[in-house]
């Protein structure tokens, strides 16, 4: 059975090619595979960096914000409370940035060959998801150290965490990579945008020192539900999910937004990169 | 059986100058809202707005499964974007392209290398980027290593290779692509001479042994007319005749589409100085530049400089078979300037002294000290047609032929 391809100006309109990105599955572990395997070359401590990030921010921020500051972090420790949000922070804004610029930087492959350019930006959930699952490792021992071990319900919202962060982050990122084709203000404005988010963000602060109406426009940013109930399950309290389906719904709407933007300019990519 | 390729009225345009425009929902509400007539003109007759221009226009074509074709035309002409257009990298602006069957494309040697990875690494890289699965490449993996002669350096990253190397383990994966339509452009212009020929080799190694369609882009007319069952010729967009290898192949070279591309290749400082427009010979407008042995060669040269220049002098050169018959230059243009504005060079050739054959012309120029130049071989070629006579004799071997110098005196 042959394969019958048709080109016209203007195909129908489809959010995304299932069939398609089946048959080219190889070329996300390909590219994930790539970037991991360049990212630490002619490095000292190689995926070292992967657990140093995070370790390091923990001590300055409990330093500053957990003994100086003084800022509650309910029924955990401070710097286990703050791991937990700059573990799942670092997840988010990983692949936020990576995603970005994965078009840019692979400028010579979109002119040069077709494959569906979504994978670019999305393969970057596995590179990530790599340093984060090393970085989670660390986690769970920093959680040992203080005795704080989560309870059954952290096989459920953990993955759900894990899967809210990954929506939210590449959504954003399939949109801003296919806006930084065209306007390379992106590759400035995002470390300062990315810098801003953390404090939008619960990662230093809990949620409830905001006020009641506060906290829901807080939960709009996907990244408020999974910090506060990945937090809530290492305390073993009862999740509240409020916030959580608001972080889920944003999450889903994100990321159907940048696809769509995504899928409805990337035909013109190698016009234009 | 149907056609492989079917292509249909294809045209494509691209905007001169930066930007690309998106044409997404939102841009065509901007443009609607801000030059509305414009808008509605657009959609309804398929002209060009001012900053834009055809890249293919109306480009229809069929291949036949199993069937080479091989595509030329000047520098520009739209091959590329042709090719481009056929491996859905850019989309049409219209028309339509049937593909009965796995494509894979190959418009660059070594897409998506990586200069830290090890020559071992970027293989399945490398064929992963070109559409291969990794069962592909592991039971080809080393067919793939052995033509590419690298063995010993296969786990040395690519970035400390010498280029030839690089390019022949990128062609290399490139040629044991497996799928049934390969698009290729300009790929042999790379490597040394030993390497093209192995590559030529091998290209009609995949032609024969397997039901391999391949579209072939490339300026080395030998190949071209080596390989090809067929042939398109296209300039500015358009094609411009089909047919057997050595037909359009000789229709190409004698054509003026042909110099007109080597007119470009001009060398030196001052080829943005001075820009040559027309190269005319006889006042002759038609494409093909023949004249008899009788006739006097009147070339005429129009051009202008952005600039003038102190003692600057033009000169000619007349190659026959990349051999210099002679060269002439304008002795008198040193002792004056020449002036910002047009200008208009003759060179006056007399008859019988070119004997029947082709030929090309040379023109350039160049300052007292001769710091300043610029140069440009085939800028026009030229037929003398064969006719024989008292003047110019067969039986006269020779490069010239001085017309009317020899007599006899019986004393």
């Amino acid at each position: 059975m042959k394969k019958i391809t048709l080109i016209r100006a203007r195909n129908r309109w489809q959010l995304i090619y299932l069939k398609e990105l089946w048959d080219y599955r190889e070329l996300f572990v390909i590219f994930a595979w790539r970037d991991l395997k360049v990212r630490y070359k002619q490095t000292l401590i190689g995926a070292g960096w992967a657990i140093f990030q995070p370790l390091f921010s923990m001590f300055i921020f409990t330093f500053f914000f957990g003994n100086l500051a003084k800022i509650p972090s309910g029924g955990l420790p401070y710097s286990l409370f703050v791991l937990i949000g700059l573990v799942f922070w670092t997840y988010f804004s990983g692949i936020l940035s990576n995603a970005s610029n994965s078009l840019i930087e692979n400028e010579n492959i979109v002119k040069k060959i077709y494959f569906p350019r979504v994978i670019l930006p999305l393969s970057k959930i596995i590179t990530c998801f790599v340093d984060f699952v090393i970085a989670f490792v660390m986690l769970i021992l920093v959680a040992l150290y203080f005795n704080k071990i989560p309870n059954y319900q952290a096989l459920i919202y953990i993955p759900l965490g894990i899967i809210i962060a990954s929506l939210a982050a590449s959504g954003s990122g399939l949109f801003l990579s296919a806006f930084n084709v065209k306007f390379r203000d992106v590759r400035y404005a995002l470390p300062f945008f990315i810098q801003m988010l953390i404090f939008l963000t619960p990662v230093i602060y809990p949620l409830n020192i905001v006020r009641p109406s506060f906290k829901y426009l807080l939960a709009l940013n996907p990244m408020t539900g999974v910090i506060e109930s990945v937090r809530t399950v290492f305390e073993g309290g009862v999740i509240g999910w409020d916030t959580l389906g608001i972080s889920l719904a944003s999450s889903i709407v994100i990321f159907i937004i940048g696809l769509n933007y995504f899928r409805a300019t990337e035909n013109y990519f190698a016009d234009i990169v | 059986m149907k056609d492989i390729i079917e292509v249909k009225n294809l045209s494509k345009k691209y905007r001169y100058g930066e930007t690309q425009t998106y044409l997404t929902l939102r841009d065509s509400i901007t443009y609607l809202l801000s030059k509305p007539f414009e808008y509605f003109k657009s959609l309804k007759t398929q002209k060009l707005q001012k900053d834009e221009f055809w890249a293919l226009k109306n480009v229809s074509f069929k291949v036949k499964s199993g069937e080479v074709l091989g595509i030329i035309g000047p520098n520009g002409a739209g091959k590329s974007t042709l090719l481009k257009v056929l491996s859905k990298i850019t989309p049409p602006s219209s028309g339509e392209i049937v593909l009965r069957g796995r494509v894979t494309s190959l418009l660059e040697v070594g897409t998506g290398f990586h200069q830290e990875l090890t020559g071992r690494e970027n293989i399945y890289l490398n064929g992963a980027i070109l559409g291969m699965t990794r069962k592909e490449i592991k039971t080809k993996f080393d067919e793939i290593v052995e033509f590419s002669g690298v063995e010993k350096f296969l786990d040395t990253p690519v970035k400390r290779y010498s280029s030839g190397m690089y390019v022949r383990l990128a062609f290399s994966v490139a040629a044991h692509l497996s799928s049934e339509i390969l698009l290729v452009d300009e790929v042999l212009s790379v490597g040394d001479a030993d390497f093209q020929d192995k590559c030529l080799t091998k290209i009609h190694e995949l032609v024969e042994g397997e039901d391999r369609t391949i579209l072939f882009v490339s300026h080395n007319l030998g190949a071209i007319s080596q390989l090809c069952d067929r042939v398109l010729l296209i300039n500015e967009g358009l094609i411009i005749r089909e047919g057997q290898p050595r037909e359009i192949v000789d229709f190409y070279r004698k054509q003026s589409i042909y110099s007109e591309y080597s007119r470009r290749s001009f060398s030196g400082n001052l080829t943005n100085t001075i820009r040559v427009k027309k190269i005319t010979l006889n006042k002759a407008k038609g494409h093909y530049y023949s004249a008899l042995p009788e006739d006097k060669l009147e070339f005429v040269v129009e051009g202008r400089t952005i600039r003038s220049i102190e003692a600057f002098r033009f000169t000619f050169a007349i190659f026959s078979e990349s051999s210099r018959l002679f060269s002439v230059h304008d002795v008198e243009g040193h002792k004056t300037r020449l002036k910002k504005g047009s200008f208009r060079v003759y060179l006056s050739i007399p008859p019988y002294l070119l004997r029947p054959g082709r030929y090309s012309l040379a023109f350039g120029g160049h300052d007292l000290g001769m710091k300043n130049n610029f140069w440009g071989e085939n800028v026009l070629n030229f037929e003398v047609l064969e006719k024989w006579s008292k003047d110019n004799q067969k039986i006269n071997v020779g490069i010239i032929n001085p017309p009317g110098c020899i007599s006899f005196r019986e004393q």
